[in-house]
């Protein structure tokens, strides 16, 4: 095993993209491929609202995500690199970038597509300039990715992290984007250990009114009530704090649903015409309590890629915590 | 990875299959005939995985998997029923159909709609949900065919036959807040005509123009006191059949003319007798480029409409290739109005003809000016298989039932060279068979030309000749035509003679042609042909009787002979568009 695929593994980095699998397995399983040509994508499509982190990274650490792309570029044979940004990312932050690649064979390769081109497959489609809808799984990018090679596809946090890793300097810190009726939104790094609650305290975000969050994602992230905060936070890492009163729950949902209605694909028949039936019950307000379940029961189980899937926590948690349907 | 892919078992239901690496759920559920619920899987395109229908459970793995895309692995255990599986089908059936608004008595489907009998086995309220595209349009293309936008259920089947095909026609765009099928407004993309989207279609969103409420207006002319008269395609008697739930390849020549004449119609003729026609002036033009040094070689045959189409369009450089040699329903419909009115004494003005074709291109085809005798138009309606066996089902005629009737002696009988038309390869074999002759004055010694036979997409074969090789080639699918255009820009005599046939199998795979169809039941369709062509006594063109007195009484007259049987190709504009698009 390579030294810093042993190190990935003994500080346990998990894929700060949301997913949270090892990134120790996903570095071998690309290694393992043979292959004369191998790519390796830094994603920066952070395409889920109130999640600002990847920005926050390439903005103020540009050094250290080019120090992970080149220790990874080393440690997977015949590889060369993206740094796939969203398009404000792309604008913003390329000739920097550029300056800092000097001449590793790293692209800087600016999204067309939105929230949905942050999964996996898609990065490849989009890398390939092929129709912009998700591919099936398996095989993974990992053994069959872009045009047709193994590609290694990490989150740009987490190759800061294996930068810091690399450099002994990682203490299993996390990157969190506090949003939303709080003092001090903005990105902060710090243990990952910590929970909800302690983020918030620590952040001096902490609310003094009767509140819930949205934790995971700004759309796909789940409702947990301010009794809830003990664990910490998972997925992307952000917090979103809605003032229990001010916050009209189907204005929310009307939010959310129109924003996976917007980045959907319209592939596959539940996540089409599903967020289409739910966002017309929310706007409706009339939620029917048998067909909205049928309806995220058959999303959650039966969609082609995550985004149906993901469409779920957050409605169901609501329903459940704040509507109590 | 070793070559020899590893077979294991695995359980579905609790009974064990044998299965083979690679292999998907939904392979092994077919192979051992287990139904699954599926509406986006076809064996001729890619696997879809949009409806999300074929739902199974895996023991030991939480949640539901689609079975059309999840490969085997040894021991796996699977379930096709569970109440998560009948909820969330059952929930997708609903979705489902807030897309297809029902148009049932005049859909494609109407005696074997898939949806309807799903919605049956799992108790869907098929009006559950409003119907969301009920303002979606009807979008003509062309004289062929029609995509209603109401129906679709965003399989994503027709864009991937499309490009299949090789017309690129059809596309995803986002319309509002869905991405939805349209044809493609580009001014590079256009219709070819074939209508495999058609017969792709797994509800019936397309169907060609006038199928089925304008079935009936033809034989109207009757009642106008024009002479009526039918003309059926060579395909058709191995095809029609399966519309009266006949085996696939059943042939029903007799049959067909015998239903004919209980329409009301006297006067029956076969489009076969058309293509020996086709034949010779095809064998005879091949013949003249060969011994020409300036001619354009290879020479590409033109009887599909569909690849005219996509040659004139896409690839109009090519055009030069094209044989003269008008299609065989052109012919037969000129020698109708002509010869045949001459004999009958008949103003052709006052003859309607109707053709019964495997395809919808066919409509298109008779519309082309370059067509006209002229004023005179060859052919005036063209009725698909499937438009035709819903007519005699409307008249209560049902083909298992009728007795068989010999054609119209007049014009003839055909040869086994002219029935084989229907399948890809046919054309080329019966051509060849005639320009050995005319150039040997021997017969091939093996009649079969085997190596041109067949369902693969792209066939290449030499075919000795006194000594010279002459190097042909035979494509069906437009897209495998790509093949042999790229060869012919490296190597411009790469090949001598090329039969292009826009859908996969010929004639007999075309777009109006009965549903559903696969290789399995194109092969069974072409065999059909084939066989009739075997137990033919006379197998070449130029030994027809009627062809040969053709020539003697007819065709002598060089005049007759142009303007009956050649025409000319130019290179065509976009000619659909979506509806109302704004140049």
């Amino acid at each position: 095993m390579s030294d810093i695929i042993a190190k990935l593994e003994k500080t346990k980095l998990l894929g700060r993209g949301g997913a949270a699998f090892p990134t120790h397995l996903k570095w071998q399983m690309v290694l393992d491929q043979k292959s004369d040509t191998k790519y390796i994508v830094a994603n920066g499509s952070e395409g889920e609202p109130a999640t600002e982190k990847d920005g926050y990274i390439v903005e103020h650490y540009p050094e250290l995500l080019v120090e992970g792309l080149r220790i990874a570029l080393e440690t997977i044979d015949n590889s060369s690199a993206f740094i796939y940004l969203r398009k404000d990312y792309f604008k913003k932050y390329k000739a920097n970038l550029k300056k800092i690649i000097g001449d590793l064979p790293i692209e800087i390769f600016e999204e067309k597509g939105g929230y949905l081109s942050g999964e996996e497959t898609m990065v490849c489609q989009e890398i390939e300039a092929g129709l912009l809808r998700p591919r099936h799984k398996p095989p993974f990018p990992g053994q069959v990715g872009i045009f047709g090679q193994p590609t290694l596809i990490n989150n740009i946090e987490t190759f800061y992290y294996v930068a810091k890793i690399a450099r002994g300097e990682y203490h299993n810190e996390k990157m969190y984007t506090i949003v939303g009726d709080v003092k001090n939104p903005g990105v902060y790094e710090l243990s990952g250990e910590l929970s909800v609650k302690q983020v918030l305290e620590q952040t001096k975000n902490y609310p003094d009114f009767k509140f819930y969050t949205q934790v995971g994602g700004g759309a796909s992230g789940t409702i947990l009530l301010s009794s809830e905060l003990t664990i910490p936070a998972q997925g992307s890492a952000s917090i979103v704090v809605y003032n229990q009163a001010k916050t009209d729950p189907y204005e929310l949902m009307e939010k959310w649903i129109k924003f996976f209605m917007a980045e959907n694909c319209d592939k596959c028949t539940p996540c089409r015409e599903g967020t289409y039936r739910l966002a017309e019950m929310i706007k409706n307000k009339q939620i029917d309590k048998e067909h909205f379940e049928d309806l995220l029961f058959t999303l959650e189980n039966t969609s082609f890629c995550a985004l149906g899937k993901m469409v779920v926590a957050p409605f169901r948690t609501l329903a459940d915590k704040i509507l109590k349907l | 990875m070793s070559k020899n892919k590893k077979t294991f078992f695995i359980k579905i239901n609790s009974n064990p299959y044998r299965a083979k690496e690679g292999q998907t759920v939904l392979d092994v559920a077919l192979k051992n005939k287990i139904f699954i619920t599926r509406l986006c899987y076809h064996p001729d395109t890619v696997i879809q995985g949009s409806c999300r229908l074929c739902l199974v459970e895996i023991k030991g793995k939480k949640g539901l998997f689609t079975a059309c895309n999840t490969q085997v692995e040894p021991d796996m255990d699977i379930l096709t029923d569970s109440e998560a599986i009948s909820r969330a089908k059952k929930t997708n059936l609903e979705l489902i159909f807030t897309e297809h608004c029902e148009e049932c008595n005049d859909c494609i489907y109407r005696y074997g709609c898939t949806i309807k009998k799903f919605a049956k086995d799992y108790d869907v309220k098929i009006n559950k949900f409003p119907d969301r595209k009920k303002d979606h349009p009807v979008h003509d293309f062309g004289p062929a065919l029609q995509f209603d936008a109401k129906k679709c259920v965003d399989c994503g089947i027709c864009v991937d036959i499309c490009k299949k095909v090789g017309a690129c026609f059809l596309e995803y765009e986002k319309v509002g807040d869905f991405y939805e099928v349209v044809p493609s407004s580009k001014p590079d993309k256009d219709c070819i005509y074939c209508g495999q989207c058609i017969t792709h279609c797994p509800v019936g969103a397309f169907e060609g123009v006038g199928e089925f409420e304008a079935i009936e207006e033809p034989l109207r002319q009757k009642d106008a006191g024009k002479t009526v008269v039918f003309q059926f395609a060579p395909s058709i008697r191995s095809t029609i059949g399966e519309e009266f739930d006949m085996p696939h390849g059943s042939i029903v020549t007799g049959r067909l003319i015998g239903a004919i004449k209980q329409l009301g119609i006297e006067h029956v003729f076969d489009v076969s007798v058309g293509a020996d026609v086709t034949t010779i002036e095809e064998a005879k033009e091949l013949i003249e480029r060969l011994g020409d040094k300036k001619a354009t070689l290879p020479m590409f045959t033109s009887c599909c409409p569909g690849w005219v189409k996509f040659l004139e369009f896409y690839h109009p450089e090519f055009i030069p290739h094209l044989t003269s040699v008008r299609s065989p329903q052109i012919i037969m419909g000129g020698l109708i109005k002509t010869y045949w009115a001459k004999e009958k004494g008949i103003d052709p003005k006052d003859i309607i003809v109707i053709s019964i074709m495997p395809c919808v291109a066919k409509k298109y085809e008779i519309e082309r000016p370059e067509n006209m005798i002229g004023d005179i138009k060859p052919v005036d309606h063209v009725l698909t298989t499937r438009e035709f066996a819903q007519l005699l089902k409307k008249n209560k005629i049902d083909l298992k039932n009728v007795k068989a009737v010999n054609p119209d002696p007049f014009l003839g009988v055909p040869t086994g060279a002219g029935v084989i038309y229907g399948a890809s390869g046919g054309v080329m074999e019966s051509a060849l068979r005639t320009a050995y002759k005319m150039i040997t004055g021997k017969k091939l010694p093996q009649l079969e030309l085997e190596q041109v036979r067949g369902i693969e997409g792209f066939k290449k074969t030499e075919i000795d000749i006194n000594g010279t090789k002459l190097k042909v080639g035979v494509i069906n699918g437009a897209a495998n035509a790509k093949i042999i255009l790229d060869e012919l820009k490296e190597n411009p005599r790469a090949y001598d003679y090329v039969e292009m046939m826009a859908c996969f199998g010929g004639c007999i795979g075309g777009g109006g042609q009965p549903v559903p169809v696969n290789d399995e039941i194109r092969k069974k369709r072409a065999q059909g042909l084939y066989n009739v062509d075997t137990r033919n006594n006379i197998r070449m063109a130029d030994e027809s009787v009627f062809v040969k007195n053709l020539y003697k009484e007819f065709l002598a007259d060089h005049d007759n002979v142009h303007k009956v049987c050649h025409t000319k190709f130019s290179k065509k504009d976009k000619e659909v568009y979506p509806k109302n698009y704004k140049k």
